[in-house]
């Protein structure tokens, strides 16, 4: 009887945990599982704010619920006449303090966390040599993809936001043709990337991605910019500072230093793509296409489609079937397909982390 | 003329209802016309929510989804959503007050044409085959870098509505500031009029900002201005404030005469006056005013910095203690009252749970770094369609089915109408409160897709499937509406038995004229006053029988709007082909011509005789 019990409990405990856990979402895009400092500030916002705010639902809806149940005409008869009550001055007051009460619990937390989260004061700090002291990147957000800049490091990439573990790092935000906002739902809120000015902000990534189902944390474009705004993703590798340092020193070599996994592939990316696509990472940002340096370690393909060298193929070969209203031209009739195969697998193979 | 009903032919009443300036008329025109730009996005939402019931759906493409979700905005908001409060507005402020007519009947019709063209010119898109795309917000950037004609019509055919709304606001202040009866002091104006009042204020404040935003925009796209240009020294974020600078104060305009609606209905259903009624218009007031100091919380993440978005922050969230204290006050009106369940009050019973939960989900993202996660994520979504379908429509659902014996002089069934009620309230919560968590789970808004893996896939199928079921309760409306208008049974002056203010003292429908003798008012709720000390007359009389004059119905408006029209077209095409220019000067000359035949005309009306008044009255049964 009481192993049944128990084991009842433990059921139930279960089912419940499940029940939560799926509310939560998924590790790698829920602002309810946040994985930084940002996030977390956010999400006890979140739960102070969701707090108050139900306790207000609870006492209207009990007073709404005795009310509809003690007055309906049913049960006072169809010739009852209520008296005319005008309104009461102390309940009125009652109901006009306490609200104000509540806004200020929320109100004060509000303020502090918009100043705290505003400021990027140390953006700019170095220390006694001169080098600076916290990672900055420049973010471009393009008609639909992501270019990312080191400028204290000299290297970009794209389309995969690269950064250490446990450090605030620092993002100069920008649009190269219309607005666009960058957003990492599971690390923090957003800011739009403007096209007339740069936003500055920070994030902290508390957690490694290698953990993950994909083993990198979604990214979002967050503001309507055409139609293949919905395609407009990208995903953020976080690694411990070693690591992280150990893929910068790679990528700065990646220009003297490439893997050149099919000889016919590099001389077609040679004649048809580096006029738009720098095969290597050491560079500024302002290319017209995505930096391929890293393309091999990749996620996805365009953002959004799965890494496999068919779906590259499918890509090079019409772009816009793929993602309407991009700045890449088609392949189909240009390249063979022995020369896409070779292309393919020339690309697959750019790699700083083999 | 009398009011006894002559068999007209088509033609002549067709001719009465496009040169009509009678408020009532008037009011089911704007009514009829938006309901049926209602249905338009409906059937808009229901496409975009077929599109996404499931992960990768192909129904609609990238670039069509974008037209959809911009119109269904741009027709639910300007074309739907405002036009039917208009409707309302129309049709029974004028009999609140006790007033005849509105101030300015020939404007009046102006306004409604206006509203119609604009209309009309926006959908033309449609079958152009260039649509607006950029959002109904149309956000700077986006819309100067969308080819084709699509932002033209948005820009156009928004100038030649926002004028007429313009105009019907201003109507309305003149109208409810001159066209009291005696004793109709302002604290003794019902709430639905008071609401009115305000919402006509804040329309004579926040659509200048529109008309010059949209100006801006339409010579930046067509006549080569630089005002959003930024590579040409003009900046994209100066729209975004002009337009939450309008498009703020909007969200009030909608909704503060909803609030009206549902102060009418809970005092009426609870047969008892509204509890703290100075309160709830100083309420009213209050919002309205901070109603146009919060804009930027539409721009937390635009980066304007800490303070202003601080500042903003805590001013948003002040306008929760006035709307709190509305809802509170309509609690109080409930308790102790004798609260009957008609389907209007069903509607004002679903209301508050529902409002209340569009409101502290408002509070949460007033909350600055917290809308960092949350703006621009289906939260939002969930947000604005609680305020806006939870508030907004339901108020108009319930004021279609308690005014619509005032209006059309026969009930709406009771019975479909409570049917109605359940598919639209259970849809509505199916479709909406998922969304919240599709937000918190990093769901962006406007995606015409999304892949599947994200964990996002059953709550869209849930989403879904409520919007099938609003539509479900839609289509029992439209019914219930055919079926009522065929069998036509008429009802008396009070059909709700419980009425209290004074569109409940004459017929329904009233007479052209409205009140054969002006009424006079001797507190809140006149009508309930009368009933309690048994005057079956339903009013008493300000003055005596005697001539009534009325305006003369007009063709000029429909053909001044028209002008304006034409006018678009030409502008649009200036550019790019020779007939351009000529159409958008004869369009404007066209206009310009009608004015000044408006201007010389000399149209001063007529009279009706006092021995008509008294045989009208006579064959009533009434006294004088």
């Amino acid at each position: 009887m009481m192993k049944g019990l128990k084991k009842w409990r433990l059921f139930s405990l279960l089912a419940v945990l499940t029940v939560f856990l799926a509310g939560c979402g998924q590790e790698e895009l829920s602002t309810l599982l946040p994985a930084g400092q940002v996030g977390k500030d956010q999400f006890n916002l979140l739960l102070l704010s969701s707090g108050i705010m139900l306790l207000v639902i609870i006492v209207v809806v009990a007073i709404y619920l005795i009310a509809l149940f003690r007055f309906r005409r049913s049960k006072l008869g169809e010739d009852h006449i209520p008296e005319q009550v005008e309104g009461s001055h102390t309940l009125e007051l009652v109901w006009t303090i306490i609200p104000i009460l509540l806004i200020l619990v929320l109100a004060v937390p509000t303020v502090y966390y918009t100043y705290k989260l505003g400021d990027v004061s140390a953006m700019g700090a170095v220390d006694d040599e001169g080098n600076p002291e916290n990672l900055v990147v420049d973010v471009t957000a393009k008609l639909y993809w992501w270019e990312f800049e080191y400028p204290d490091l000299g290297i970009v990439t794209s389309q995969e936001l690269v950064v250490p573990t446990d450090e605030k790092v620092y993002f100069n935000l920008l649009a190269a043709d219309v607005k666009h906002s960058f957003w990492i739902p599971a690390v923090g809120g957003k800011m739009d990337t403007n096209v007339e000015n740069v936003n500055k902000f920070y994030l902290k990534f508390q957690k490694e991605s290698s953990g993950l189902k994909d083993g990198v944390f979604y990214g979002k474009c967050a503001e309507l910019c055409g139609p293949s705004h919905a395609l407009m993703d990208f995903k953020v590798k976080t690694l411990p500072r070693p690591e992280f340092d150990k893929w910068v020193a790679a990528m700065q070599d990646s220009k003297d230093n490439q893997v050149v996994a099919n000889p016919q592939g590099e001389e077609i990316f040679q004649q048809s793509c580096i006029s738009c696509h720098a095969n290597s990472g050491v560079g500024e940002s302002g290319a017209y296409g995505p930096n391929l340096a890293s393309f091999g370690d990749r996620n996805r393909i365009a953002g959004y489609l799965d890494h496999t060298k068919e779906n590259l193929v499918e890509w090079i070969k019409d772009p816009q079937k793929h993602k309407p209203g991009n700045t890449m031209p088609a392949f189909k009739d240009q390249l063979s397909d022995e020369e896409l195969d070779a292309l393919a697998e020339y690309l697959m193979g750019l790699s700083v982390e083999k | 003329m009398s009011s006894v009903a002559q068999k007209k032919g088509f033609g002549a009443t067709l001719w009465d209802w496009l040169t009509t300036v009678d408020h009532k008329k008037i009011g089911i025109l704007y009514f009829l016309g938006g309901g049926f730009f209602f249905v338009l996005g409906g059937i808009e939402a229901l496409l975009i929510r077929w599109q996404l019931y499931k992960p990768n759906n192909d129904l609609v493409s990238a670039g069509l989804y974008n037209d959809l979700i911009t119109m269904h905005g741009t027709t639910m908001i300007f074309l739907a959503a405002m036009p039917i409060l208009f409707g309302f507005m129309n049709a029974i402020v004028p009999l609140q007050i006790g007033a005849r007519d509105v101030a300015f009947p020939f404007i009046n019709s102006l306004g409604f044409w206006m509203f119609f063209f604009g209309g009309l010119f926006l959908n033309i898109s449609w079958i152009y085959g260039e649509v607006p795309d950029a959002g109904w917000t149309s956000y700077a950037s986006l819309s100067l870098a969308s080819p084709g004609h699509g932002i033209d019509f948005y820009a156009i055919g928004l100038q030649i509505a926002g004028g007429g709304t313009l105009m019907a606001g201003i109507n309305f202040l003149v109208t409810i500031i001159n066209m009291r009866a005696p004793g109709m002091t302002y604290m003794r104006m019902p709430l639905f009029t008071w609401t009115t009042f305000v919402a006509s204020a804040m329309i004579l404040f926040a659509f200048p900002p529109l008309t010059v935003g949209l100006f801006f925009l339409t010579f930046d796209r067509m006549f080569g201005g630089n005002f959003f240009h930024h590579a040409m020294g003009g900046n994209t974020i100066i729209w975004e404030h002009i337009f939450w600078i309008f498009g703020h104060p909007e969200v009030y305009i909608l909704i503060l005469p909803a609030f009206g609606i549902f102060s009418e209905i809970f005092s009426t259903f609870s047969r008892k006056r509204l509890f703290g009624y100075p309160s709830m218009v100083f309420a009213t007031v209050l919002i309205g005013f901070l109603g146009f100091m919060v804009w930027a919380h539409h721009m937390f993440t635009v980066g304007l910095g800490p303070t202003a978005n601080a500042i903003f922050a805590v001013a948003t969230m002040a306008i929760a203690v006035p709307t709190g204290v509305k809802i509170f006050n309509w609690l109080l009106t409930m308790w102790g009252g004798s609260i009957k369940v008609t389907t209007p009050m069903l509607y004002a019973l679903g209301f508050i749970p529902s409002f209340v939960m569009g409101g502290v989900t408002g509070v949460m993202q007033g909350a600055a770094p917290l809308d960092y996660q949350l703006h621009d994520s289906y939260f939002i979504v969930a947000h604005f369609h609680y305020v806006i379908v939870g508030g907004v429509v339901l108020a108009i659902l319930a004021a279609t089915h308690y005014w619509w014996p005032k209006m059309f002089g026969t009930m709406l069934h009771e019975g479909l109408g409570k049917v109605t009620f359940v598919f639209f309230f259970i849809g509505f919560h199916m479709t909406f409160l998922i969304q919240h968590w599709l937000g918190f789970w990093g769901m962006p808004r406007r995606v015409w897709t999304y892949m599947n893996d994200q964990g996002w896939d059953m709550a869209n199928l849930i989403s879904t499937i409520g919007a099938l079921l609003m539509a479900v309760g839609v289509i029992v409306l439209v019914i219930n509406v055919i079926i009522t208008s065929v069998k036509n049974v008429k009802v008396s002056n009070d059909p709700w038995g419980d009425g209290r203010t004074l569109e409940w003292a004459i017929e329904s429908p009233p007479v052209f004229y409205n009140f054969p003798t002006t009424p006079l008012v001797r507190g809140l709720d006149t009508v309930w006053i009368e009933k309690m000390e048994g005057n079956e007359a339903g009013y008493t009389a300000a003055e005596p029988v005697k001539d009534i004059h009325m305006p003369n119905g007009s063709i000029i408006p429909l053909l001044m709007s028209f002008g304006l029209f034409i006018a678009g077209f030409g502008a649009m095409f200036r550019t790019e082909t020779s007939w351009g220019l000529p159409v958008l000067i004869i369009g404007l000359a066209w206009t310009f011509v009608c004015m000044a035949a408006r201007s010389l005309q000399d149209d001063t009306g007529y009279y009706i005789k006092k021995e008509e008044l008294l045989r009208d009255m006579k064959r009533k049964g009434g006294q004088a």
